[in-house]
């Protein structure tokens, strides 16, 4: 078989691939690009007259942007500060010699296979409810006050939630990594006398770095685009409270029908999350390599 | 003696740990076996309570349970299988046949993978209204077979890359036509591979919660969407959502259980393993 049929062969195999992926990527994008310079809202029927910039302007001096904008960060931060500081504790820990270790691993790994809305739903409902969850009844317990967590930290209590469907993801991956480390090194380390801190910022972090990357790369795209979590718990508020990019454009589209905003607001979060995307393609390009 | 004593510390603060993570599941199991006084009497038993099975009754004769159980398996395991058979071709052409382009190619299937799903929401709910897709199992494996897309290629190619491209080599010298290559050397070698790729794309689009939930209705809506109706007033009846969540989870979390090596290695794109 020449080189070069198998070099055409090869291209044609790629084909469908690339091509289906080009045009889910491209036709919707532009199509939005092209609302989003429209006068348009579904309720309002009759010409979609151009009009510009308007529709960012409207939607970028938006006080709901502003909130949700930072809401989008507090949550993505947050969520990516405890799983991977709360991961990485966790897969020191089952590194080390435990009874009964790969049933831990099992009970540490369930929550990542339990859908969005059951997590969200079980937790509101079951834990967080002011008056019939587990969390008030413990409160009553011990002479407390029962928190009424949806309205006093909204925010926060979205971010547990998710922390607990991710806090798995990222020790299964770290403690994969942590076992790959040569335990000749570290026992090497140990000869020299260092101790465990000294082991854990010189040996244990530079080789986790790697892992990490893959972590904050998979949960960042994930965690962007949360949504089920928030409509089925807080619908976004009180107020703007726990509404993040993604809630505002689903509630502007589907819920207001303004097309025109929406699709401003659409082509804003592509825009974020293509510089988060463009640091973190460098980061990993370079983790990946080889 | 001191290594049994490290030993003993270590188990109890990691089956501590590890019993709280997994406590909100066990509680939603148990739960879903009391009757709906008892799921919110104030003080709580964990395992003396009178056990029913009336909640999985009720949920499975008064709401269409089977119906959207059907449409999750329809949507996962539909838009998996397509999206494999779409994948592989591309796969094993990055694999055998890299060229300069190749990585950056893997990096902009990644990239679709970050574009935002609000982004694209207008289009599609109006594209999905005007074909008469939206609250379709067709519209949503179509949907879910794309945005899964990029993840199958880049499992697939992590697994091909690995295959030694030697015994492509003497096959041909032995002989062999470019099918018998494919299926009598590559597939074997590949299999397990793209089963586990299969695996861990159900377990995803099994649990999807945006365009499921955007673009159902009653007709089409998989288990995310149906559970997400608990949301109001439903959701105040703690053991029949127990009941309906316990039923939802369960074939994914052995599923995913299972698979946990693949999972590791498939969603760090390779880069754990």
């Amino acid at each position: 078989m020449s080189s070069l049929h198998s070099r055409s062969l090869a291209r044609v195999a790629l084909l469908p691939a690339v091509s289906l992926l080009l045009i889910w990527m491209l036709v919707p994008l532009c199509m939005t690009l092209y609302y989003s310079v429209l006068d348009f809202n579904l309720l309002i029927p009759g010409e979609n007259d151009y009009i510009g910039w308007l529709n960012y302007e409207f939607f970028l001096t938006d006080p709901a942007f502003t909130e949700s904008f930072f809401n989008t960060i507090l949550l993505v931060g947050g969520v990516l500060l405890i799983t991977i500081g709360g991961g990485i504790g966790l897969a020191i820990l089952l590194d080390q010699a435990i009874w009964g270790q790969n049933y831990v691993r099992l009970l540490v790994l369930a929550p990542f296979f339990v859908m969005p809305t059951v997590s969200a739903l079980v937790w509101k409902n079951m834990f967080m409810n002011p008056v019939n969850g587990l969390f008030a009844h413990l409160a009553i317990f011990f002479g407390a006050e029962p928190v009424d967590f949806f309205s006093q930290f909204p925010l926060l209590s979205v971010i547990v939630i998710v922390s607990w469907q991710w806090l798995p993801f990222a020790t299964l991956i770290l403690l994969t990594a942590i076992q790959s480390l040569d335990r000749e090194q570290l026992e090497a380390a140990e000869l020299d006398s260092a101790g465990p801190w000294s082991k854990f910022v010189y040996l244990v972090v530079p080789h986790l770095s790697r892992a990490i990357t893959a972590v904050v790369l998979i949960e960042t795209i994930f965690l962007l685009s949360i949504f089920a979590e928030i409509l089925v718990t807080t619908s976004g508020g009180p107020g703007y409270a726990s509404t993040n990019i993604t809630y505002l454009i689903y509630t502007q589209s589907l819920l207001q029908f303004d097309v025109g905003m929406a699709s401003a607001g659409g082509i804003v979060a592509v825009i974020i999350a293509n510089l988060v995307a463009i640091v973190l393609m460098r980061l990993i390009g370079k983790n990946l390599e080889g | 003696m001191q290594k049994t004593q490290s030993k003993i510390i270590y188990s109890v603060l990691a089956w501590s740990i590890a019993f709280l993570i997994f406590f909100p599941i066990l509680w939603t199991v148990l739960t879903s076996f009391k009757t709906e006084a008892e799921a919110i009497s104030s003080s709580p038993s964990l395992f003396m309570f009178d056990w029913t099975l009336v909640n999985y009754e009720d949920v499975l004769s008064r709401s269409p349970y089977f119906l959207h159980f059907t449409n999750s398996i329809i949507i996962a395991v539909g838009s998996s299988l397509i999206g494999l058979l779409i994948a592989i071709p591309a796969a094993w052409s990055m694999a055998f046949a890299q060229t300069d382009k190749t990585k950056h190619l893997l990096m902009w299937m990644l990239s679709t993978k970050m574009l935002p799903p609000v982004g694209v929401l207008i289009p599609i709910y109006l594209i999905f209204r005007d074909f008469g897709l939206l609250d379709t199992r067709l519209g949503l494996v179509i949907v879910m077979t794309l945005i899964n897309l990029p993840i199958i290629v880049w499992m697939l190619f992590t697994y091909f890359k690995e295959i030694p491209k030697d015994i492509l080599e003497s096959a041909r010298v032995d002989g062999a036509s470019l099918g018998q290559e494919i299926v009598y050397v590559l597939m074997p070698i590949a299999l397990p591979g793209i089963a586990s790729t299969l695996l861990l794309n159900i377990i995803l689009a099994w649990n999807e919660a945006f365009w499921t939930l955007i673009l159902t209705a009653a007709d089409s809506a998989p288990l995310t969407a149906f559970i997400a109706s608990y949301s109001s007033p439903e959701g105040l009846f703690y053991a029949k959502l127990s009941a309906a969540s316990a039923m939802a989870i369960a074939p994914i979390l052995v599923m995913g259980w299972f698979s946990q090596k693949q999972l590791v290695r498939g969603l760090s794109f390779g880069a754990v393993k």
